[in-house]
C-alpha cells in the first residue's frame, strides 16, 4: 500500500441521534438531530461544510442529506456498502481531507426502517436469476449467522447448553451497559434465565442473541490535524484516525469448502490491514476498547477471536470470565453495541465511532441514565469499531481504529 | 422390440392418516392414509423425482424424450415435460411430450413411446407420471386422492420388461371431470360410476386382451390396475378372474388414489418382486381402458437398487395436523403475510440459466481441477475459479447428482415460510464444491454436522402465474 491514514485527519465534532424505534422521527428529523448536535460540538455550521458522504441503505442520492440540511450547492457522494456503510462514507470523507483536496467535510450515516410497516428487514438482494434460483435458501440474517453457532459448537465442542450460555453471556454484557445509556434502543438489564429461555428465532440463536431493528442516525465532522488543534483548543481533544480498512469477502463460504463456519476470515483480512497501519501489534493488550458488529451474540463471540483479541477456540474463556465487560479489561459494546443500542444499518458506523469518541475525550458519562453507575471508560487510549455487511459467508468488513494523539 | 428397460417411482415423505381428516371434521374412523406432497412439490417436482429413481444408472444424455403424463400439469400453456426433462438434464434435442386432461394419459404415453422406439424415431423415452389431484375439503375425494409419481425408461436394449400386446377400449363413459374452470374433480352418481362404468369396463378390457392374445388369468403373476376405492377395485379383480394374492396392492390405503400415475405405480410395485418368466397384466381407467400384457426378463435383477414403491412408503412422517395440510394445499383463506413476499423468477434469467439452474450445473476448473458451484445474486454461470482465477477455463460439472456433507446449518423459525422452521444447511459436495440449500424432508432434532445429504428438486416459490423450481437437499436415508 503506497500511504497510510494514520494520523492525517481527526475528527472534531460527532452528533449520534436517539436510536430506537422512532415513530416520532422521519429520516430528515434524524439527520438534522445528529448532524447539529456534531456541529455544535465542533463549533461550526453547516455553511462550513465543504463536502460531504452520506451512508444510507434506504435514501438514495446525497439530496438526502442536502435537502434536510440546506447544504448549498456541495459536492456530496451517497454510499452504500451493506453494514458497513457509515463507516465507508466516514473512510471516503477522511481520504478526501487527508489528499488534501478539502479542509472540513462531514460524513453522516442514516437509515429509517420503522415506516416499512414490517418487523425486520425487508427483503434485500439482486432480483437477479440467482438469487431467485436459491431464494430463500441463505434465508434471512439470523438463518445465516445462526450457522457460525451451530459450526462453533461443534467444532470446540461445546454441548448446546454450554454454547448457549457463552453467546447469551455476550447478550446479557450488553444490555448491562445498554441500560445505562439514554441514548440506545434497549435500556433494560435481562437476566441470564430470560436470555436463556427466550423463544427461539433460528435455532441455536433465541431472541436475545438478535440485535434490534432500529432508527438512527450519527454524525462526523472531520479535518485537518492542524485545524483540529487550533479549534478544539481549550475543549476535549480532538480524536485522531489511526486505521481504515476495509476487506470484501468474494462469498467464500457460499463456494469454498474452506470456508469453515467457524468463523469470518475478512474480519481477519480487515483487522491485520487496520493493525499493519495503526502500528498496532498486540491489539488484545494496546486496544482499549472496541465497537463491534454484535448483530448476533454469535458475531461478536467469533470476532473476538478474528479481531485477535482472544485465542482461536478460546473466547468462551475470555466472555465468561468479565473480560468484555465494561469493567473488564477490554471492554466490548460499551454502549450496549448492535444488540441495545441498535442497528439503523446506514448509521452504525459511525454511531461505534461516537461511541470511542466520547469514551477517549471523557465524556461517556454526557449520556449517562440517572441512578445508572458511570459508563465511562478508564484513560482509553485507542478505540477500534468493526462492521460485517452481510452475512458470514460473503461480507463487507470494515476494522477502523481511532485514538487518542501520539498514541 | 421396445420394452421397459428400468422403472422408477416416488412418493411425498408426508402421509397424512385419515382419521386425522375424520376427526377434523368430527367423525370417527378413517381407513390407511394418503400421500401428501409438501408445501413445495407439485407434479413437475415429483416426476422430476421419481425420473431420478428411473434413470439411476443410465447417462441423463443418451435419453431422447420425456413424456410427461398427468391431470394436474402446473401450467396450461408451456410445456410441462421440457421443465422436468430440463431438471434431469435430458439433451436439448429431446423430444417431449404433456399427455394430459385424462386419468388414462400414462397409457398413452407409454404406448406412444413404445411405438415411437419400434419405428425407430426414438431410443429412449423417459415416461414419466406424476398426480397432485386435490379434493375439496370434507368431501370424500379429500379422502381418496393421494400423490405420487412413476417412472418408466423405454427402449429396445437390456429389456427388462417386454410388451406382448396391448388393447385399448375408448369410451366416453363419464364417472367424474374437471371443466376448464374447475378446482375440484365433479361426479356424476357413484352408482353410475360404480356400476355402468368401473365395474365394467376394465373386465370388458381383460377379457378381450386375453382373448386376443390366447391367455387366461392363471398365466399372470400379477394384475395391476386402478381402483377408486378398496372395496371396488377388489371387486374388478374377481370379475376378471384373478385370486386375490395375483391383485398386485392398490396402494390406496397408503398413497391413496393418484390418479393417472396410480396404475404404474401399482405396476413399478409389482416389478419391484417380479421374477423373469412373470406376465403382468396392467389395466388404466377413465374415459376407456386400456390394457397391457407384460413378461419379465432377467434383465430385471440389474435394475433392482431403486427406491421405487416399497423404500418410498418405508421412508415417511405422519403429518398429525390437518390444518397444516388445507394450508399446504392454499385450501383455507390464511392471515394477510406481514412482510411482502418475494418476487418470481425472470423468464429471461431462467432462459439464460438453462444449463446451470434447472439441470444445478457448477463448473471443474481445467487449470486447477477444482470443482465450484456457483451461486450468485445474478447468475450462476461461473467465469473466475474461485481456487486459482483462471478465466473460463471450465467444464461443466452436475451437482445434481452428488451427494453431500452437512458443514452447518440453522433451523429459522421466523423466516421459516409457512411450515417453519425452516432448515438451512450449507452442504459439501461428496467429490467437491459447495452450495447452501434448504433441507427438507428432514426432523429438525436429526439434523447434524457431517450428516449425508443428497439433492432434491423441490418448488421454491409461486409468483404471479410462475412456478420457481430449483434444488433442495434432504437427508440420504438409504
Amino acid at each position: 500500500m503506497a500511504g497510510s491514514i494514520k494520523d492525517r485527519v481527526a475528527v472534531i465534532g460527532m452528533g449520534c441521534s436517539k436510536f430506537g424505534e422512532r415513530w416520532d422521527a422521519s429520516a430528515n428529523d434524524l439527520i438534522v438531530e445528529s448532524a447539529y448536535e456534531a456541529f455544535e460540538d465542533a463549533g461550526i455550521g453547516p455553511e462550513d461544510i465543504q463536502a460531504a458522504w452520506l451512508g444510507t441503505t434506504t435514501g438514495s442520492t446525497g439530496m438526502t442529506l442536502s435537502e434536510p440540511l440546506r447544504l448549498q450547492y456541495i459536492p456530496i457522494t451517497r454510499v452504500e456498502n451493506a453494514c458497513a456503510t457509515a463507516s465507508d462514507a466516514f473512510r471516503n470523507a477522511s481520504y478526501a481531507v487527508a489528499a488534501g483536496i478539502y479542509d472540513i467535510v462531514l460524513a453522516l450515516g442514516v437509515d429509517k426502517f420503522k415506516d416499512s410497516g414490517i418487523s425486520g428487514l425487508s427483503d434485500g438482494g439482486i432480483p437477479g436469476p440467482g438469487h431467485n434460483m436459491m431464494a430463500g435458501a441463505a434465508g434471512p440474517p439470523p438463518a445465516q449467522f445462526a450457522m457460525l453457532a451451530t459450526t462453533y459448537f461443534d467444532r470446540y465442542g461445546l454441548s448446546y447448553e454450554e454454547g448457549k450460555s457463552m453467546i447469551g453471556r455476550v447478550s446479557w454484557k450488553s444490555h448491562v451497559n445498554g441500560a445505562r445509556d439514554n441514548k440506545a434502543h434497549f435500556q433494560r438489564e435481562v437476566s441470564m434465565e430470560t436470555i436463556l429461555n427466550a423463544p427461539m428465532i433460528a435455532w441455536p440463536l433465541g431472541l436475545y442473541d438478535c440485535c434490534g431493528v432500529s432508527d438512527g442516525s450519527a454524525a462526523a465532522i472531520i479535518t485537518t490535524p492542524e485545524i483540529a488543534k487550533s479549534m478544539r483548543k481549550g475543549k476535549e481533544p480532538p480524536i485522531f484516525v489511526k486505521a481504515l480498512q476495509i476487506a470484501m469477502s468474494p462469498r467464500d463460504g457460499n463456494f469454498n469448502a474452506k470456508f469453515d463456519y467457524t468463523h469470518v476470515p475478512a474480519t481477519v483480512h480487515a483487522a491485520e490491514a487496520a493493525y499493519k497501519e495503526a502500528g498496532v501489534t498486540n491489539p488484545r493488550e494496546q486496544i482499549s476498547m472496541a465497537e463491534v458488529h454484535d448483530c448476533f451474540s454469535i458475531t461478536e463471540a467469533v470476532t473476538m477471536e478474528d479481531l485477535g483479541f482472544s485465542p482461536r477456540g478460546k473466547v468462551r474463556e475470555d466472555i465468561e470470565s468479565g473480560r468484555f465487560d465494561l469493567d473488564g479489561a477490554q471492554p466490548i459494546q460499551p454502549d450496549g453495541g448492535l444488540k441495545c443500542f441498535g442497528h439503523p444499518i446506514g448509521a452504525s458506523g459511525i454511531r461505534m465511532l461516537y461511541e470511542m469518541y466520547k469514551q477517549l475525550q471523557g465524556k461517556a458519562d454526557d449520556v449517562l441514565n440517572p441512578g445508572q453507575p458511570s459508563r465511562q471508560i478508564k484513560n482509553p487510549k485507542m478505540g477500534l469499531t468493526h462492521n460485517l455487511g452481510g452475512s458470514p459467508s460473503g461480507c463487507a468488513i470494515f476494522v477502523g481504529i481511532v485514538g487518542l494523539e501520539g498514541v | 422390440m421396445a420394452g421397459i428397460t428400468s422403472y422408477g417411482a416416488y412418493i411425498p415423505y408426508s402421509r397424512l392418516p385419515r382419521s386425522v381428516i375424520n376427526a377434523a371434521w368430527g367423525r370417527g374412523g378413517g381407513r390407511g392414509e394418503k400421500a401428501v406432497a409438501g408445501i413445495d412439490e407439485d407434479t413437475i417436482s415429483m416426476a422430476v423425482a421419481a425420473g431420478i429413481d428411473c434413470l439411476k444408472g443410465t447417462d441423463p444424455k443418451t435419453v431422447d424424450a420425456l413424456f410427461l403424463a398427468t391431470t394436474t400439469a402446473p401450467y396450461k400453456e408451456r410445456q410441462n415435460a421440457t421443465i422436468v426433462a430440463t431438471a434431469l438434464d435430458l439433451p436439448r434435442e429431446a423430444r417431449n411430450t404433456d399427455f394430459s386432461n385424462c386419468l388414462r394419459a400414462g397409457a398413452n404415453a407409454l404406448m406412444s413411446a413404445l411405438d415411437a422406439v419400434n419405428s425407430g424415431s426414438l431410443k429412449s423415452v423417459l415416461v414419466t407420471t406424476s398426480e397432485t389431484r386435490l379434493g375439496g375439503a370434507a368431501g370424500e375425494d379429500e379422502q381418496a386422492l393421494g400423490d405420487g409419481s412413476s417412472a418408466l425408461l423405454v427402449g429396445n436394449d437390456k429389456v427388462a420388461v417386454e410388451v406382448e400386446g396391448t388393447y385399448t377400449l375408448s369410451d366416453d363413459v363419464v364417472d367424474y371431470w374437471r371443466s376448464h374452470e374447475d378446482t375440484f374433480i365433479r361426479h356424476w352418481e357413484d352408482r353410475f360410476g360404480r356400476d355402468a362404468a368401473y365395474m365394467k369396463m376394465p373386465v370388458e378390457a381383460a377379457k378381450g386382451i386375453m382373448k386376443k392374445m390366447n391367455l387366461t388369468p392363471k398365466d399372470f403373476a400379477k394384475v395391476c390396475y386402478y381402483g377408486a376405492n378398496a372395496r371396488a377395485h377388489a371387486g374388478v379383480g374377481a370379475r376378471m378372474g384373478f385370486e386375490a394374492a395375483q391383485i398386485q396392492d392398490s396402494l390406496l390405503d397408503t398413497v391413496g388414489n393418484a390418479g393417472a400415475a396410480l396404475p404404474f405405480m401399482i405396476l413399478v410395485g409389482a416389478l419391484e418382486e417380479a421374477k423373469a418368466g412373470d406376465r403382468i397384466l396392467l389395466l388404466t381407467w377413465g374415459n376407456g381402458c386400456d390394457a397391457m400384457v407384460f413378461k419379465v426378463t432377467p434383465e430385471i435383477e440389474k435394475i433392482r437398487d431403486r427406491r421405487a414403491i416399497k423404500r418410498h412408503l418405508e421412508v415417511k412422517r405422519t403429518l398429525d395436523s390437518y390444518g397444516k395440510y388445507l394450508r399446504w394445499r392454499n385450501l383455507v383463506s390464511l392471515s394477510p403475510l406481514s412482510r411482502p413476499g418475494g418476487s418470481g423468477v425472470s423468464m429471461a434469467a431462467e432462459w439464460r440459466e438453462r444449463r446451470t439452474g434447472l439441470p444445478l450445473y457448477g463448473v471443474k476448473c481445467k487449470s486447477c481441477g477444482t470443482v465450484q458451484l456457483f451461486m450468485s445474486g445474478s447468475s450462476m454461470r461461473a467465469h473466475v475459479c474461485l481456487e486459482c482465477q483462471a478465466k473460463d477455463n471450465f467444464e461443466p460439472y452436475r451437482f445434481a447428482d452428488k451427494t453431500g456433507k452437512v458443514v452447518s446449518f440453522s433451523h429459522d423459525y421466523l423466516g421459516g415460510g409457512i411450515d417453519p422452521p425452516a432448515t438451512r444447511t450449507v452442504v459439501d459436495f461428496d467429490g467437491g464444491g459447495r452450495g447452501i440449500f434448504d433441507m427438507v424432508d428432514r426432523d429438525p432434532e436429526e439434523c447434524k454436522v457431517g450428516m449425508d445429504v443428497e439433492m432434491t428438486f423441490r418448488k421454491i416459490r409461486y409468483v404471479a402465474g410462475v412456478h420457481n423450481y430449483f434444488w433442495k437437499c434432504k437427508p440420504v436415508r438409504d
